[in-house]
C-alpha cells in the first residue's frame, strides 16, 4: 500500500495503482541549526551511537529507527545548555542489538580521547537492549578518573512522554558531579521525579518497556539524581572523580561465547563452541547444568576454553561446592563466577581474555574483582 | 436574528464511546471506575515534540508554556499501557467493526488500510501525550443533504480529577468521531443533525450510554468571523444556544474592533512594574503576588470590560489567554475598583502610568517577575489580535455551563499529527466491507413497535431510545406482552426513579420474573411497583413477591369479594353498579396486589350484579 498523507494530518493507506503523480512536494524542514552553548560551563563530550533516546519514523518498515545525532538531542533538550557546554562526536546511529565488541572497542577509544581532551564528563548515548553489555565493556577497558555516564530510553524520543529528557538532563548531571567510574543513569521509578546511577557491570535491564527497567543487581545503586532539581547525591561506595588514572586497555577477545542452560539441553549444542577461547554459562540456581552437559564442558575446558558458571537466578552467588553435579562441573574444570551477572562475566572474559595469555592468571582476574563486578560478600538481597 | 445574511457556517463533530469489551490499544476492561478506587498514583512532565514534517503544532506551543507535572490515579482496571509504559496492542477488531457498521450506515468509503496516528495533546490529558486516532471511512450523506466527511476511531482520554490530576480508567476507551462538512446554517439546523448522528449510533446497540459518554465539537464561523472549534458539549439540548452565543461572540468582537479603529486605539508591547504601588493593598489576590505589572492599552476603555456573550467579555478573552502563563487571571479597569482594589489604588495607578480616560489598565500579577511578563505579553497577543483585520482568532475554546465558552489553544493543525509506529496498519478488504451488516434504525424500529405492538409513537420513540431497549427485545421474544414491558420500562420506572428509589440496584432479571409472574397471574401488574421498591430495598425477588402478592386463587378472591360487599351492603344496594369504582380500591388493598385489577373488577362485578339482581 501507498501511504499517503491528507490535509488533516491524517495517513491512509491505498494502492499504489489508485496514485498518480501530480509534483514534487516541497523541501522538509531542514537539519536544526547548531545548539547555542554557554563555554563558561564545564566540558561534556556527547558520545552517540543510537538507540530510543535519538530515534524516528522509519518509512523503510513503518516502525521507529535510530536517526538522530548529539547535535540533535541537544536542540531537542534546551535544558542541557543550562549544565555544560558540549562536544558531540557521532560514533554510530545503531539500534543496540547491532551492537559488536569491535564498536565497544572504538567507543572506548573516543571516550578516552575524549577524557584526555579535557572533558569533565562523558555522556554515552546508547540503545537499552546492550546498554548494559556496553557500559561493563567500557568499565573494564578504561580507567577513567572522569564520569562515564551512559544514557537512554526507554520511551522514543518523538513522544511528549519520552523519558529521554529527564534521563539526559540527569546523566549531564551525573557527568559533572563528583562520579568517577562507569555508570548507567536512568529513570529509579516510573515517575519523572529521579534517576538512579547504577554502576556499569552491576547494572541489568529487567523490563521490556518501563521507563525504570535498569536496576543494580546485588547492590545498590551507587548515587541518585533528582529531577529537576538535578541535584546529586552519590553513596559512599561510589567511586570519586580522580581516584583513577586515565588508561586504556582496548583489546578484547571475541571469541566468547554465553548460553543459557534449559532442562533437556542437548551436549550437541556445545560443540558449536569448540575453538571458543571463552564460555560464560548462565547456568540453574547455584550454577548447575545437567550432568549430561559435562563430558561436553570437560572436553572444551581440556581444549583450552576458559568455562565460566553464573546463574540464571541473576540474584545470589555460584556455589558449585553443594551438590554433586556442581562438585563434578568443577572437576570438569569449570570455574565458579561468583556473583557476576551472566552478561559482565561475558564481557569480562572477553577483556581478560584479550589482555592476558596466562590461563591461570586468567582465572584468577575472573574471581577478582576488578571494577565492582563481584562482591566479596552477599550484602544485598533481592 | 438572521443567520444566513451572516452567513453562518457549521460543522459538527461527534464523539461518541464504545461498549467494546476491551479497550482500544490493551486488553483492558472499558469500566468507569471510583475516584477512590485507584491503588496506585505516578507523575509525569510532557513537552511537544516535532510532527512528521519536521514542525511543532501551535497549540502545543501553547500548552509548553508552564512547565506541569502531572499526576495520574491507575487502578486493577488499568495497565502498563495507559501507563505509557508498554507499546499498545493491535487495533480492537471489535471497535474497528462498530466504526465500519456506523459508515456503511452513512453510506461512506472504508479506507483500504488505516493507519494509526498520533495526535499530539500535552495538556495531561493523555500519558503519552497524544492521543492515537485512525481515519476509517470517508464521505458519507445525511438526511438533510449535508455530508459526512470523515470517522475516526480515536482512544478516549484521562479523565480530569482536578487540575493537574488525571484518572486514567477512562483513557484507552474506544471512541468513534465523526464530522460532518459545514453544512448548517442555522443554530437549530445543528442540534437536528447531532441528533440524527446520535440516534444513529445509538441504533447500532454498541455504543455506551449515560452522561459523558456522548460529546459534541461544534465548528462555527460567521462571514466576517474565524472558524472557532467548541469543545465538549454534553448535553443536546445545548448546542443550538451554544452556537447563537458564539455568533453574538463573533459580531460583539466584530463591533468593538471597529470601535478601536474609530478611537485610533494601539497597542504596545511591554508594560512596566508596578509592584510597589500596591505594597498595602487589600486586594488578597495582589498581596499574594511577588510581582504586578501594569499594561497600558491607548483607546481600549469600556471595550474590555463590554459583554460579548452572556457573562464574557474582551477582558476574559485576555484573561484566559494569561492564564497559560500558570496565572490565575487578570485585572482590569474596566472592571475596578472591586476584587479589594480601592478606587484610591486604581487613581493612582492611572496617574502612575499616565493612562488617560479613554485607555484601559491592566493588571497582570504572578508569582516571579517572569510569569507576570509572560501573562502581559500573552495579553498584548490578544489586545493586538482585537484591533486586527480579523479581530476573532481562530481558536478551539470550552464550553462553559450555560453555552458561553471560554478560550482554550489554538485551532491546532496538520502539524500535531505523528505516525504511530507502534500500531501495524489494518487494511479492510472488499470481503470485510461486504459482510458488515446495517442495523435497524431506532426510528424505524419505533415504527415498526408502532406497528407490531400497538404502542404510541412517542412511546415507542422512547423505548427504542432507551437504554433498556435489549431488555424490552428480550421479554417480548419470552412472550411478555409488549405493553406490559413498555409500561415498566417507560411508566413505572420512571415514576419509582422520581421517588427516590434506586433504579440502578433492580436487575434486568428481577424486570423478567415480575413481567411473568404478572403474565402467569402470581402478581397484579399494579403489584409491580411494589415489587421493585421492595428490590432496590435490598429484597429478593421471591420474597419480595411472597410479601407483597401472596397467591390468592379465584375461590378466594370471590369470597373476599362477597365479604367486602356483605360488610357495606347498604352502599351496595344504594349505588348498584356504581359501587363498582370505589369498592375496586377496597378490593385491591385486601388482595395487596397479588391479584390482577382486571379479575378483580371482572369478579366484583359479578358480584354486584348478584346482590343488585337478588334484590
Amino acid at each position: 500500500m501507498a501511504v499517503v498523507k491528507l490535509g488533516s494530518g491524517y495517513n491512509i493507506g491505498v494502492p499504489p495503482q489508485a496514485c498518480s503523480f501530480i509534483e514534487h512536494a516541497g523541501p522538509q524542514a531542514g537539519k536544526p541549526a547548531a545548539a547555542a552553548q554557554n563555554n563558561n560551563l564545564p566540558l561534556l563530550s556527547i558520545v552517540s551511537t543510537g538507540g530510543t533516546i535519538a530515534s524516528r519514523i522509519d518509512y523503510r518498515t513503518g516502525s521507529v529507527t535510530s536517526q538522530f545525532d548529539a547535535n540533535d538531542i541537544l536542540v531537542a533538550i534546551p535544558e542541557l545548555a543550562e549544565i555544560a557546554h558540549y562536544r558531540t562526536i557521532p560514533l554510530a546511529t545503531i539500534l543496540s542489538e547491532n551492537m559488536t565488541p569491535a564498536i565497544w572497542q572504538d567507543l572506548a577509544r573516543a571516550v578516552h580521547d575524549e577524557i584526555k581532551g579535557g572533558a569533565r564528563g562523558v555522556i554515552v548515548t546508547h540503545g537499552t537492549d546492550t546498554m548494559a553489555y556496553s557500559a561493563a565493556a567500557l568499565s573494564f577497558m578504561i580507567d577513567s578518573p572522569a564520569p562515564i555516564v551512559f544514557v537512554g530510553s526507554q520511551r522514543s524520543a518523538d513522544r511528549p512522554s519520552s523519558d529521554n529528557a529527564m534521563n539526559a538532563v540527569s546523566a549531564a548531571a551525573a557527568a559533572t558531579s563528583d562520579l568517577g567510574e562507569v555508570a548507567v543513569v536512568m529513570h529509579d521509578s516510573t515517575n519523572d521525579d529521579r534517576c538512579a546511577i547504577h554502576r556499569g557491570t552491576r547494572v541489568r535491564k529487567m523490563h521490556t518497556s518501563r521507563r525504570d527497567a535498569f536496576r543494580s543487581l546485588g547492590a545498590d545503586p551507587v548515587g541518585y539524581v533528582e529531577y529537576p532539581s538535578r541535584t546529586v547525591t552519590l553513596t559512599p561506595g561510589a567511586i570519586r572523580r580522580g581516584e583513577r588514572k586515565l588508561a586504556l586497555h582496548d583489546n578484547l577477545e571475541p571469541h566468547c561465547g554465553l548460553i543459557q542452560f534449559f532442562p533437556g539441553m542437548s551436549p550437541d549444542i556445545l560443540k558449536a563452541y569448540e575453538g571458543y577461547r571463552g564460555l560464560v554459562i548462565a547456568g540453574t540456581g547455584l550454577g548447575h547444568t545437567s550432568t549430561a552437559l559435562i563430558p561436553g564442558l570437560r572436553k572444551l575446558s581440556d581444549d583450552g576454553t576458559l568455562v565460566v558458571m553464573t546463574s540464571q537466578c541473576m540474584h545470589g552467588r555460584v556455589c558449585d561446592r553443594v551438590y554433586d553435579t556442581g562438585r563434578d562441573l568443577l572437576a570438569a574444570g569449570v570455574l565458579e563466577g561468583g556473583d557476576l551477572l551472566p552478561e559482565a562475566a561475558l564481557v569480562k572474559l572477553m577483556w581478560v581474555l584479550g589482555n592476558e595469555k596466562s590461563p591461570e592468571k586468567a582465572k584468577a582476574l575472573m574471581q577478582n574483582d576488578l571494577k565492582g563486578e563481584c562482591t566479596r560478600r552477599s550484602a544485598h538481597g533481592l | 436574528m438572521d443567520y444566513k445574511a451572516l452567513g453562518l457556517v457549521a460543522g459538527i463533530e461527534i464523539h461518541q464511546q464504545l461498549d467494546t469489551k476491551e479497550k482500544l490499544f490493551c486488553h483492558c476492561p472499558t469500566t468507569l471506575r471510583e475516584i477512590a478506587e485507584h491503588n496506585g498514583e505516578f507523575s509525569r512532565y510532557l513537552r511537544a515534540t516535532v510532527s512528521e514534517m519536521g514542525e511543532i503544532d501551535r497549540a502545543a506551543k501553547e500548552e509548553m508554556k508552564s512547565d506541569r507535572k502531572f499526576l495520574y490515579y491507575a487502578y486493577d482496571t488499568t495497565c502498563l499501557v495507559e501507563n505509557d509504559e508498554e507499546p499498545p496492542a493491535p487495533m480492537n477488531e471489535e471497535a474497528l467493526s462498530v466504526c465500519l457498521t456506523i459508515g456503511k450506515m452513512f453510506g461512506m468509503t472504508p479506507v483500504p488500510q488505516v493507519h494509526t496516528m498520533r495526535k499530539l495533546v500535552i495538556d495531561g490529558s493523555n500519558t503519552s501525550g497524544f492521543q492515537r486516532t485512525a481515519l476509517v471511512a470517508l464521505n458519507g450523506t445525511l438526511p438533510n443533504g449535508g455530508q459526512i466527511e470523515t470517522i475516526c476511531l480515536e482512544e478516549e482520554a484521562c479523565q480530569r480529577v482536578k487540575d493537574e490530576v488525571f484518572s486514567l480508567d477512562r483513557l484507552g476507551i474506544p471512541l468513534i468521531e465523526i464530522t460532518t462538512s459545514p453544512c448548517m446554517h442555522t443554530p437549530e439546523d445543528v442540534q437536528k443533525v447531532a441528533e440524527y448522528i446520535g440516534m444513529a449510533l445509538r441504533s447500532t446497540g454498541k455504543v455506551k450510554r449515560g452522561i459523558g459518554t456522548i460529546r459534541q465539537d461544534v465548528n462555527i464561523s460567521i462571514a466576517a468571523g474565524a472558524r472557532v472549534e467548541i469543545k465538549g458539549v454534553q448535553e443536546l439540548d445545548l448546542i443550538a444556544e451554544v452556537v447563537r452565543r458564539e455568533v453574538q461572540r463573533q459580531q460583539s468582537l466584530l463591533e468593538i474592533r471597529d470601535e478601536l479603529v474609530k478611537r485610533s486605539a494601539a497597542v504596545t508591547d511591554g508594560g512596566r512594574d508596578v509592584t510597589d504601588l500596591f505594597k498595602d493593598t487589600k486586594s488578597t489576590v495582589l498581596k499574594k503576588a511577588k510581582k504586578i505589572r501594569a499594561l497600558v492599552l491607548p483607546g481600549f476603555a469600556g471595550l474590555v470590560g463590554r459583554e460579548i456573550q452572556p457573562g464574557r467579555r474582551l477582558g476574559s478573552e485576555m484573561s484566559d489567554y494569561a492564564k497559560k502563563c500558570g496565572v490565575g487571571g487578570i485585572f482590569h479597569t474596566d472592571e475596578l475598583p472591586a476584587y479589594g482594589v480601592t478606587a484610591e489604588e486604581v487613581a493612582m495607578l492611572r496617574s502612575h502610568v499616565s493612562a488617560g480616560a479613554q485607555d484601559c489598565v491592566i493588571l497582570a500579577s504572578g508569582s516571579s517577575e517572569k510569569q507576570a511578563m509572560c501573562a502581559v505579553a500573552q495579553v498584548v497577543v490578544r489586545a493586538k489580535i482585537a484591533l486586527s483585520e480579523n479581530p476573532v482568532p481562530e481558536e478551539t475554546r470550552k464550553m462553559l455551563e450555560t453555552g458561553s465558552t471560554a478560550y482554550m489553544r489554538p485551532l491546532p493543525g496538520a502539524a500535531r499529527m505523528y505516525p504511530e509506529t507502534d500500531v501495524l496498519p489494518v487494511a479492510i478488504d472488499a470481503a470485510r466491507w461486504n459482510a458488515v451488516t446495517i442495523p435497524e434504525l431506532l426510528t424505524d424500529r419505533a415504527d415498526r413497535y408502532v406497528k407490531e405492538y400497538g404502542i404510541d409513537r412517542p412511546y415507542a420513540l422512547q423505548l427504542a431510545g432507551s437504554e433498556k431497549l435489549p431488555l424490552f427485545e428480550r421479554a417480548v421474544n419470552e412472550g411478555i406482552k409488549a405493553k406490559l414491558a413498555a409500561f415498566t420500562i417507560l411508566s413505572t420506572v420512571t415514576e419509582l426513579r422520581r421517588d427516590g428509589t434506586d433504579i440502578a440496584k433492580i436487575p434486568d432479571e428481577a424486570y423478567l420474573a415480575a413481567w411473568h409472574a404478572v403474565e402467569k397471574g402470581q402478581a397484579a401488574k399494579e403489584a409491580v411497583p411494589e415489587i421493585f421498591r421492595s428490590i432496590a430495598a435490598g429484597c429478593t425477588f421471591e420474597d419480595s413477591l411472597k410479601k407483597l402478592a401472596p397467591a390468592v386463587s379465584r375461590e378466594e378472591l370471590e369470597a373476599i369479594v362477597r365479604k367486602i360487599i356483605s360488610e357495606r351492603s347498604d352502599f351496595v344496594a344504594q349505588k348498584g353498579k356504581g359501587a363498582l369504582g370505589p369498592l375496586m380500591g377496597v378490593v385491591m388493598a385486601e388482595v395487596r396486589g397479588s391479584v390482577d385489577g382486571k379479575l378483580v373488577s371482572e369478579v366484583l362485578r359479578k358480584e354486584i350484579d348478584k346482590v343488585s339482581n337478588g334484590k
